[in-house]
């Protein structure tokens, strides 16, 4: 969550550096900064993800050193886990929190001509990006893990499709529709790289020991 | 300006003196564990993963080696069990932390979001006379900068005279003292705070009712936090007070003058505690010296102690036993102030006071505690309820805030473990409390408002 904060932080700073270097009465022009500062944001995120991986690398190291029978008390896909989780909360909550402090109070949802849908949409988006987030720290961590540069590739990718997909609002079946697509492929890859498959799938469903 | 009033400006003193005592004496007090040397480094590595307060027990370490010269050599196998352990337990003691810092913060934060009373400028106390309202932005920044600057003063001033107090053995005076000052955390600011509430949501409520529970609630805290009682009803006095304190602070700081304060004492903190000639410094030698434990009504304890004190102390294992575990007590004690006798301190901390201990190994299996100073309670809860309060109604940098602060405690439990000796815990904290604060509130704010309008999602 630590590391998201500070790729926010960071792309944020560059965006407010770069329109406040604009003309702000430029509409074009603040788009396109606005877009650039969406993919930066994204890259940046992945960049942090990958420091963090190399963090949680050297501590897992230090661990094994530690232990006595060799292996730490902590694998690496459940850090993986862990830190997909806690960039999806913090990215979640960072995009959530404020929507929901102003949908307590009074207002009516769209009154000036944006759509009504607004929170439900909002709130569907946030949730499938942090399912996405948590899904891509698994691939991306096992990418890092096994030297599969196009995992990461992919993962990388994936997130700027996602967030690009968003331009699209308010048309939100432009936006929606591709990131659940997105997030049911990465899910099924993420099982099938944690050792899931489908026998496992079949007996976890119906309840076989 | 209207100052506060007279009799609680008096009372505010003892106040104030005892949260920046706990502050300055901040270092957050590990778990002991006996016997744990060497592989602290390698334990530095997992700490960062975890950021686990295994880091943590290296405080201990200095207490451990104090207490070692005093006790039997143990054995080395004793001391690998003793790192899976600390790895085991350090999580365990990072999350015990967690939880009150957290619950601190929520408290503070719902009551500035929800009161309006805590928000309103009503008046500065007396130890903060220059005011803001000034036309000019250097003449406002002056003013917060000589506001610290008496206020820091005031801190320094009273830390020096408890650790004198201390030196010169005039126990029942701060006990006295702590007890006054308790009393009126327990009750003044409770009915105040209570009245607040009951009108933020107008709920009627006739004052024998109020006397009854504030009654009820100020004697329980009292006997709690100054003599004995359930552990977690301790630990609940301690943040309510904690958090009753922090929102003093927020209502009647001036707001440049709140962050200048913050900074200012997680460096007051910082010298205080490693430079030499500090006065917290000579309070954890001199109490270390002494063998005697600190105060406990000023520090929060997340876990019972075994005592071994309260076993028969003519056993064989509970003599040496007591010996360590004493000084590892008063290692691990952030305020100086002394009890007035061990047994006091013990029967605070012991759940069961006839328990046994019969060996030596099961003293070092049980749960050790966690323990960290109110102070540091009450400055993370006043910079993030002051984040609540002025950034603007966002929501997003009092979470920054709140995980920057977080973060910054993790970071100061693993510096312990490298350093292994007493550290603050407020500049690391405060200090990226701050920068994420100012930045997010700055530069985040305006970029995330900007998405949030046009839907995107990054």
């Amino acid at each position: 969550a630590f590391f998201w904060l500070v790729s926010l932080l960071l792309s944020s700073l560059i965006w407010f550096i770069a329109v406040k270097a604009s003309d702000p009465q430029d509409e074009p022009l603040q788009k396109g900064l606005l877009i650039f500062g969406v993919m930066f944001s994204v890259l940046l995120q992945e960049v942090f993800r990958f420091l963090y991986y190399k963090l949680l690398r050297k501590a897992i190291e230090g661990l094994v050193a530690l232990s006595e029978d060799g292996c730490s008390p902590i694998s690496i896909q459940q850090m993986a886990y862990v830190a997909g989780v806690g960039f999806g909360l913090m990215s979640g909550a960072f995009s959530m929190i404020n929507l929901l402090a102003d949908s307590l109070g009074p207002g009516t949802v769209g009154i000036h001509g944006d759509s009504q849908l607004y929170f439900l949409t909002s709130a569907f988006m946030t949730m499938v990006l942090i399912f996405l987030h948590t899904f891509w720290g698994i691939l991306f961590f096992h990418g890092c893990e096994y030297r599969r540069w196009w995992e990461i590739t992919a993962v990388v990718v994936m997130h700027l499709a996602v967030s690009g997909s968003t331009f699209c609002n308010p048309l939100y079946v432009g936006s929606l529709v591709p990131s659940y697509l997105l997030m049911a492929a990465a899910a099924a890859w993420a099982y099938l790289l944690s050792g899931g498959s489908a026998q496992n799938l079949r007996r976890f469903l119906l309840c076989k020991s | 300006m209207i100052t506060f009033m007279n009799n609680s400006d008096s009372e505010e003193e003892p106040c104030n003196e005892r949260t920046s005592l706990m502050s300055a004496e901040s270092p957050p007090v590990p778990s002991y564990q006996d016997g744990l040397q060497a592989s602290q480094a390698g334990e530095v590595q997992a700490h960062r993963k975890r950021r686990t307060g295994s880091s943590r027990s290296p405080n201990n370490i200095a207490d451990g080696d104090m207490s070692d010269s005093g006790v039997p050599v143990r054995e080395s196998t004793l001391e690998n069990e003793e790192e899976e352990l600390t790895l085991k337990y350090g999580a365990k003691h990072v999350i015990m932390l967690f939880v009150p810092v957290t619950l601190c913060m929520i408290v503070v934060v719902a009551t500035i979001k929800s009161v309006r009373f805590y928000t309103e400028k009503n008046g500065q106390l007396i130890y903060t006379p220059f005011s803001e309202d000034t036309p000019s932005v250097g003449q406002r920044l002056l003013n917060s900068v000589l506001n610290t600057i008496i206020m820091i003063s005031v801190i320094v001033v009273m830390t020096v005279f408890l650790v004198l107090l201390y030196k010169y053995r005039c126990y029942k005076f701060i006990h006295g003292w702590l007890i006054l000052s308790s009393l009126m955390l327990l009750f003044l600011f409770t009915y105040i705070y209570l009245g607040e509430v009951l009108k933020t949501y107008n709920v009627a409520m006739d004052y024998p009712t109020l006397f009854l529970i504030i009654w009820n609630f100020g004697a329980v805290g009292m006997i709690c936090i100054h003599w004995k009682g359930p552990l977690q009803l301790q630990q609940a006095y301690l943040i309510m007070i904690s958090a009753l304190m922090a929102l003093v602070f927020i209502k009647y700081l001036p707001e440049w003058s709140a962050w200048v304060i913050l900074g200012a004492i997680s460096i007051y903190d910082l010298m205080a505690v490693l430079c030499p000639k500090g006065p917290l410094r000579m309070l954890v030698e001199t109490a270390q010296e002494r063998n005697e434990p600190i105060f406990p009504a000023l520090i929060y304890s997340s876990a019972m102690m075994w005592t071994v004190g309260m076993a028969k102390p003519d056993t064989a294992a509970g003599g040496p036993s007591q010996q360590t575990w004493d000084a590892a007590e008063d290692g691990r004690e952030n305020n100086r102030s002394p009890s007035h006798a061990d047994s006091q301190m013990l029967e605070t901390r012991s759940p069961a006071p006839t328990r046994p201990i019969t060996s030596f190994e099961e003293l070092e299996e049980e749960e050790r505690g966690v323990k960290l100073g109110l102070g540091d309670f009450i400055f993370y809860s006043v910079l993030v309820g002051k984040a609540a309060a002025t950034a603007s109604g966002d929501w997003n940098t009092t979470l920054a805030c709140f995980v920057a602060i977080l973060i910054g405690l993790c970071l100061t439990l693993l510096l312990l473990a490298v350093f292994k000796k007493a550290l603050p815990a407020l500049p690391i904290s405060i200090t990226f409390g701050l920068v994420f604060y100012f930045s997010t509130d700055n530069l985040v704010r305006p970029f995330m408002d900007t998405l949030a309008s046009h839907q995107l999602y990054i």
